[in-house]
This record gives structure tokens, C-alpha cells and sequence, in this order.
């Protein structure tokens, strides 16, 4: 029976003592002397969110197959065991071997939201690696941040030896050669990063320097060194059906927030709505062989024992062989009790038919994502789903027996006018009311329920809209405020339900979304003074956060809410994600226009994103398709 | 077809709580190919009971869970399939059939056997081995259970079936049916009451050896092992 970190007293005294033990069914162990690198894969937040990514369970296969390589897990204690760790100077440990961190060779983290930061730095603090990058020696382990955060890197540069700037399937093989040549030839820490650095897509800040201009924008950002690259190029996959891929993912003893079989079936998104940074930074879409998922279905169900199966991806609707996929997980599942969720997809007859199939009509609801109330807005975003599809959609459900519906708006984006949130409360009631018109009494159960919830919207990097102001926390309660009083003037209002979120974190989200490299001495400010879990409600100190702002002399409102020039050079300018800064532009006075742009799939807009030679970009397009955008919402 | 699974649960699985158990057994029927039986209505679900939940931080030799199949290919092919899917601390130990007519595990559980050992650094100071049998003689064994809004004063006294000392541990066979289950633990705390004595946090490592139905013969009441009910298949 393998050892544990910790003793049976604190495992018995802790929450939920399984997110510290391991051995979890397909959990990976090797034996330490027969391999050479030992790998630390770190999701920094609490068991339970960690175990349902994704990237890490792909990353975690693919590193294991490597057979010199270890890889092993780490997740962020929960409070709990976090203070009796610092109490009794307890190392973290990697949850496969029990071992310290700090004797591994890499520690990878992957940074899927900004309201980890903190985390990390608990993360280093823990394990006894020191927080700032240039003080650790060659006894620490590198420590390598990636995840659609490392896109702009810069909020955590003093905090990382390296990033990896985009897909982690395609260079990490080479990057772990590298380290075991430098250590063979005796050569330093440095050494490695300085080699490292000329790999592809791999960006080392201590290479790089910043000079600010008396505004304080970036006058320039530059490498420090010859044969350090000035631009970093993002790796991605080129064919996503001959690569790496989980067929035995671990399988989680506690329940978790994603306790099922995950199939992503592509990667990206042909859609470009003007918000969404993932629909710029997987550019291009490109789809998995659809053979090659349904044998990874089967394998990957038989393997875990999973009684669930999601298909992942960015839109699924826009799976070209979705209807196929479908059919046979339809017949496969039904037949082994095994139950399908289909997030993410278009509502018409088709879904609408499998859903009957695959769920209980009376307990699912279904779900749109308008983002905006009126199409003028719509049109701004470039969300093509018009109210007419909505509802269209709507009505064909309450015909089908559903009576709830979500629907996801944004407050808080740019150009948005009074009329525009109050479009969002009509067309909640128009659905309640398209509920009333469809079904007669006899057949009601109850009234509708219409939930609308509204996020704030945070101008991510890479997107039309990374020139956008932020509102203020003052504008966003506000909108909120006229949201809720709008929804209570409607005729409906007793079926509409409405939700929104925090906006104190929304504003956070928003610096360090936007931030550069100053940004990070607030994060460390901020970690010394208390912060941890900040994406976690009952955890997030707001107050804490703005003292450390102050103290740091850092005005908030230069990440967030100022406008920012065309020319203005950006923290993240360096990345090049293969979307170009001018096709980015064009987007954002499109936007600024109303005018909506075509899909990749009806027509290419030279986004750049057909230099990677590969998915959407080379398909063969149908021209003479419709240019109507059809976009619907999803179940 | 009914079917008896005997399982043992060592190690770091003693800090896999019941539900989580449960869960992990559905998983592993599937992963072993087991043909289990799943109920009717909207959302089916194995037909699976466990016997008697163990608390977390205990270890056992004597779990058990009866599950309904529609085929199988005898008992040593599903207690090595399952087998084959078990994670470290996790064995199956027998695999049995059972008549129609018998109760499901959790409703036939009368007793549990559990051997008591103290943590390194744990050990009493007091001579518990020559003590046992004085705190065992009296005619009761009061125990004061606290509950969240009082306290309950009870008599364990007569759910404690055996208590001895074995391999310089405390065994002790104790009630575990639904209406008079007592935890080995409160037993223990009353033997330090007994000696004057507070049992400290974390000195104990238990082991639940197996758990038993009462069948009577004769007149008399005995204790079988639950897999004693099940037959070869």
C-alpha cells in the first residue's frame, strides 16, 4: 500500500480527505528509477474543479505515454488543510507518489481563469519553491504556466520560468529532451531557459524586457538577448484525429464537477462572436474523424465505467457529422444504460428529437445564449441567433413538453443603450408568453420558468473587442438594477426569474485580463495580505484586494475602464495567436457599425488563421450557401 | 440472479466514504463487464445494495453488497473480473449466490466483529488487556450519546455480543442491525470512562473482520458470516 503525505489525523480532520490520496482508478504510477523527468500537472483550485478539466486528463496521458516521463497531479488544498500545512511546514505533494513538488523537475500549471492567480502563488508558496522566478536555483523545478491565460502571460510573468503559448500536445516532448540534454551537459537553470526560449511557442519573460511610455502604455517590449524570438507563435494541433487523446482518463473516487466520459469533438469555433477570446485563440476549427470518436466512446466508457458521456466543444452544432455521432452513441449508450449530455447545441428538430430521446423532458430545461436583448446589440457581438430563432426554437420545445428555459445575456457591452437591456426583459416575456400561446391549460404544469441570467462583460485579449472600456462597478450594478426592474414591468414577470453576478471579481477579472507585467506585484500583495480562492464566493476579499491595489500605486481604472487607442501597443502584442491585430481591428469597427460577419464556414475573412494549413480553412466551402446567420441557441 | 460480493477495504481507502463506495462499484461493474441488472422507470440504475455502511477511516475484511445479474460465467470469473478492475486496497474476497428467498444485505446485517488496535503513540497507560473482562462483567455499560440538541444515556451493554483480547487487540462483536447498531468506538470510550480515563482523538485503528446475520437453530440464536448465506455458483 503506497505512503501518504499526510498523517491519518489530518485526513481525518479535513473536508473530503480523497482530494489528498491519489489512487484513483487509472491513476498513473511508475517506478522512480526508471524514468528521468518527473512532471508536476497542476490545476490550481480545489479537487473537485481540477479533476473535470479536460486539458490536464490529455496532457496527463500523453505525458505518461513518454516512457522517461512521470507525470503526476496536483491540486490546491482546500482552506482547511491549507492552514494546517503552513501550521505543520508540510510540503504540498503530487498526489500519485506522495512526493514533494519541490523534487520534481517541472511544475506545470494550467491557467484557465484569472481569479486563480492567487492560487498559484499558494501553489509555489506550498510546496517551498520561491513565488518570484529569478530567485529560484537549480534545485527548483521549472515552472511552466499554459491555458488560454498564458495568452497574455504578462499579469504572471514574474511567477513563471516559461509559458507555453497555446495546443500542449505539440511541443512538449521536445522541451523535455531539451532539459534532459542541458542536465546531461551539466548546464544550468538558465542554460535550459535560454534554450528553451528558441523553442516554438515557448516564451520565457526573463528574456524580455518593457518600457513604458509617461502614460504608462507599453512603448516597447523587447527580447534582451540575441536569437530570443520578438514574437511568440502559438502551437496548435493540425490534425486533430491522429494525435494525443485519454483512452483510460482517471477516474475520480469524490463526486466532481465533470463525472463523465468527456469527447471533444473539435476544436475552435467557426462563429467569431466578437466577445469570445476561445473562438479567436482555437482558430482554426478543426474537427476530429468521427471513427476515431466513436472508438474512443467506447473505449473510454469501458475504461472508467463513466454512466455519462458529453460531447465537448466550442459549438457542437457545428459538428459536421453531429447527426451520425449521435445516432450511434444513441444506440451504443441506450443499450449499455449509459446517459448523453449534448451541451452546446443548436435548437431545432434536430436536437430537439435527441433530447426527447436522451433526457426526461420534464426536468431539463433548455438553454439560449442571446448575449444581448436586442439585435441591434446582437449584430455588435456578432451573434447572428436572431429573436425569431429563439423563439422559433421555444415554441417547438414547449410543443415537446419542456417548460424551462435559461437564457444567458451580457450587461455591460459595448455600445449597449437603456433600449438594450430592456430588450432584455421583453424578450424573456415573449417567451413566456409564446409558452402561454403554445400550451393550452389542460397540458400546463404549473407556470413557465424562464430563467435569465446576466454575466458583466470583461474585454478579453485577443478579440475585436480588447479596445473596449470596461464599465465600472457603479455602471454594472446599475445595468443589473435596470435589468431587474425591467424584467418586473413585464407581463410575465411572475415566470421570469432573474439572476446576475458578483461585480466586484468581474472588475479584478478585468485587470488581470488586460494587465502587464506591473500587475503582478498586486497579485503577491494580495496572496501575502490573505487572498486565496477568489473565484470561490465565499472566499473572494474584495477589500483586501483594493488595499493592496492602493498600496501597490496601481490605478485599477487603467486596466479596465480606459479606452484604449488603435494604435496603443499591448501587453500580449507579442503572442501572435494567429489571428492578426488588423483583422481584429476591422472586426471591432464593424462592431462599432453593426454589421455582422459571416461565419468561416460561408466565407473566409482572412483572419490569418489559414497559415496553420489546416481544418475550416481548407475545406471545401459551399458559396452558394446561405448567407442568412443561423446561429441558434443551446440545449 | 442474486449475487453476494464479499470485499475487503484497506489503506488509503479507508478515507472513501460509503456514497462514494457505492459509486465506485457501479463504476467498476462496468468496467468488469459484469451483466448487472438495472431497475425499470426513466432513469434505471443498478439493482446494488451495500450491508452495513463502514464509517470513513476504518478498514475492513468483512464489506459485502448483493447485486442482481441476468448472466454471469460462474463466481471465479466475476470475482476475477472484478478483481481485475479494483484499485489497490480494494479486493474482492467471495463471490456467492444467493437463494431467492434471501433478505438483501443491508436488512439481514445483525452483527459486525471489529478488532481494535491504538495508534503508535496512542497506547493507554492503563493495563487494558488485564482490565477488559472487569469493564465486559458489569451488569451494564452506560454510554452517553450526544446528539445535537441532547443527550442520550444508553446501555451498551447488551449489544455487545463478545469482547476479548486478540493478538494484543480488543475484538469486540457488537450489534449492527438498523435498530441497535453501536459504533466500536463508543465502546471503547466507555471502557476509558470505565478506567476513569478520556479516549483521546485519532487513538484508535479499526478494523471491521466481518459482518454477520442471525439465524436461529434450535432455539438458539447464532452469528454466520453474510456470506455463509450465499452458496457456490
Amino acid at each position: 500500500m503506497n505512503k501518504l503525505a499526510l498523517s491519518d489525523e489530518i485526513l481525518l480532520k479535513v473536508e473530503k480527505p480523497a482530494r489528498y490520496i491519489g489512487n484513483e482508478v487509472n491513476s498513473v504510477v511508475k517506478d522512480k528509477s526508471k524514468i528521468d523527468v518527473r512532471f508536476a500537472m497542476c490545476f490550481p483550485d480545489v479537487y473537485e474543479i481540477g479533476m473535470s478539466h479536460l486539458g490536464i486528463q490529455i496532457l496527463y496521458d500523453m505525458l505518461n505515454r513518454f516512457e522517461d516521463v512521470w507525470c503526476e497531479r496536483v491540486y490546491s488544498p482546500w482552506i482547511d488543510l491549507d492552514q494546517i500545512m503552513r501550521a505543520q511546514q508540510i510540503p504540498l505533494f503530487a498526489l500519485e507518489s506522495q512526493d514533494p513538488v519541490k523534487e520534481f523537475d517541472f511544475l506545470g500549471i494550467t491557467i484557465q481563469y484569472e481569479m486563480c492567480y492567487t492560487n498559484i502563488l499558494q501553489i509555489l508558496d506550498l510546496a517551498g519553491i520561491p513565488l518570484m522566478a529569478e530567485e529560484r536555483t537549480d534545485s527548483d523545478p521549472i515552472v511552466i504556466g499554459g491555458g488560454p491565460c498564458a495568452y497574455n502571460p504578462e499579469p504572471l510573468a514574474d511567477f513563471f520560468d516559461l509559458f507555453y503559448i497555446g495546443e500542449g500536445e505539440t511541443q512538449y516532448r521536445e522541451l523535455i529532451d531539451l532539459y534532459k540534454e542541458n542536465r546531461a551537459q551539466s548546464g544550468s537553470r538558465r542554460d535550459f531557459l535560454r534554450k528553451a526560449a528558441k523553442l516554438p511557442g515557448i516564451y520565457a519573460p526573463s528574456f524580455y524586457q518593457v518600457s513604458y511610455h509617461a502614460d504608462g502604455t507599453i512603448d516597447r517590449f523587447y527580447p534582451t538577448e540575441e536569437g530570443i524570438p520578438a514574437i511568440i507563435e502559438k502551437e496548435l494541433v493540425s490534425d486533430v484525429t491522429d494525435t494525443y487523446y485519454p483512452e483510460k482518463p482517471v477516474v475520480p473516487f469524490i463526486k466532481v464537477t465533470q463525472d463523465r466520459v468527456v469527447l471533444e469533438i473539435q476544436r475552435g469555433c467557426i462563429r467569431g462572436c466578437r466577445f469570445c477570446q476561445a473562438g479567436q485563440l482555437y482558430r482554426p476549427v478543426r474537427e476530429r474523424d468521427v471513427d476515431m470518436l466513436k472508438e474512443y466512446a467506447v473505449k473510454m466508457l469501458k475504461n472508467t465505467g463513466h454512466e455519462e458521456i458529453s460531447l465537448s466543444s466550442l459549438s457542437s452544432s457545428d459538428y459536421s457529422k453531429l447527426e451520425e455521432l449521435v445516432s450511434f452513441l444513441m444506440e451504443t449508450c441506450t443499450r449499455e444504460h449509459v446517459n448523453i449530455c449534448l451541451p452546446s447545441l443548436r435548437i431545432d428538430a434536430f436536437s430537439l428529437d435527441v433530447m426527447n430521446k436522451v433526457q426526461d423532458v420534464k426536468k431539463s430545461s433548455l438553454t439560449f445564449a442571446p448575449e444581448a436583448g436586442s439585435q441591434r446589440l446582437r449584430n455588435v457581438i456578432n451573434k447572428g441567433l436572431t429573436e425569431e430563432v429563439i423563439l422559433e426554437g421555444a415554441v417547438e420545445a414547449f410543443k415537446g413538453g419542456w417548460s424551462r428555459v435559461k437564457l444567458y445575456f451580457m450587461l455591460g457591452l459595448p455600445t449597449e443603450t437603456e433600449e438594450d437591456i430592456r430588450g432584455i426583459a421583453e424578450l424573456s416575456n415573449k417567451i413566456a408568453a409564446a409558452y402561454y400561446e403554445t400550451v393550452p391549460k389542460q397540458k400546463r404544469n404549473g407556470k413557465c420558468q424562464i430563467v435569465a441570467s446576466t454575466s458583466f462583460f470583461i474585454p478579453k485579449p485577443f478579440t475585436p473587442f480588447q479596445w473596449a472600456p470596461q464599465c465600472t462597478k457603479e455602471q454594472f450594478l446599475d445595468k443589473a438594477y435596470l435589468t431587474r426592474t425591467a424584467i418586473m414591468e413585464q407581463l410575465n414577470q411572475k415566470s421570469i426569474k432573474y439572476n446576475w453576478h458578483e461585480a466586484d471579481a468581474s472588475v479584478l477579472e478585468g485587470v488581470f485580463a488586460r494587465g502587464d507585467r506591473r500587475v503582478a506585484k498586486v497579485i503577491l500583495r494580495a496572496y501575502q495580505k490573505g487572498c486565496l480562492y477568489d473565484a470561490w464566493g465565499e472566499t473572494f476579499k474584495n477589500d483586501v484586494w483594493l488595499e493592496a491595489f492602493k498600496e501597490c500605486g496601481l490605478d485599477i481604472g487603467f486596466y479596465t475602464t480606459r479606452e484604449r487607442s488603435l494604435d496603443e501597443v499591448f501587453p500580449w502584442d507579442f503572442i501572435s495567436c494567429g489571428v492578426s491585430k488588423e483583422f481584429l481591428k476591422r472586426e471591432w469597427k464593424r462592431a462599432l457599425s453593426e454589421q455582422v460577419t459571416p461565419n468561416c464556414r460561408m466565407q473566409c475573412q482572412g483572419c490569418g488563421a489559414a497559415q496553420y494549413k489546416c481544418g475550416v480553412c481548407f475545406e471545401k466551402r459551399n458559396e452558394s450557401d446561405s448567407m442568412t446567420p443561423t446561429e441558434g441557441g443551446a440545449l | 440472479m442474486k449475487v453476494r460480493i464479499q470485499f475487503s477495504k484497506h489503506g488509503v481507502m479507508k478515507f472513501i466514504g460509503h456514497l462514494d463506495i457505492m459509486r465506485y462499484f457501479q463504476k467498476a461493474m462496468r468496467r468488469a463487464d459484469v451483466d448487472i441488472a438495472y431497475s425499470g422507470g426513466y432513469s434505471p440504475h443498478q439493482i446494488m445494495s451495500f450491508a452495513a455502511p463502514l464509517g470513513v477511516g476504518l478498514e475492513s475484511d468483512g464489506e459485502y453488497l448483493d447485486i442482481e445479474v441476468n448472466s454471469h460465467n460462474g463466481a471465479e470469473h466475476m470475482k476475477q473480473a472484478l478483481n481485475a478492475v479494483m484499485v489497490d486496497g480494494i479486493r474482492i474476497l467471495s463471490v456467492r449466490m444467493l437463494p431467492d428467498q434471501a433478505k438483501n444485505a443491508m436488512a439481514s446485517v445483525a452483527a459486525a466483529g471489529y478488532l481494535v488496535r491504538f495508534r503508535k503513540g496512542y497506547e493507554p497507560d492503563f493495563d487494558y488487556q488485564g482490565t477488559l473482562q472487569d469493564f465486559y462483567g458489569q451488569d451494564t455499560i452506560p454510554f452517553v450519546k450526544q446528539t445535537k440538541n441532547s443527550e442520550i444515556e444508553l446501555n451498551l451493554k447488551p449489544a455487545i455480543y463478545e469482547l476479548e483480547i486478540r493478538d494484543e487487540a480488543v475484538y469486540m462483536l457488537v450489534d449492527a442491525s438498523s435498530a441497535g447498531n453501536i459504533k466500536p468506538s463508543m465502546v471503547m470510550e466507555a471502557f476509558y470512562r470505565f478506567r476513569e480515563k478520556d479516549l483521546p482523538e485519532f487513538a484508535l485503528q479499526i478494523t471491521r473482520t466481518d459482518t454477520y446475520t442471525a439465524i436461529e437453530e434450535d432455539g438458539i440464536k447464532h452469528f454466520i458470516p453474510l456470506r455463509d448465506v450465499g452458496i457456490a455458483f
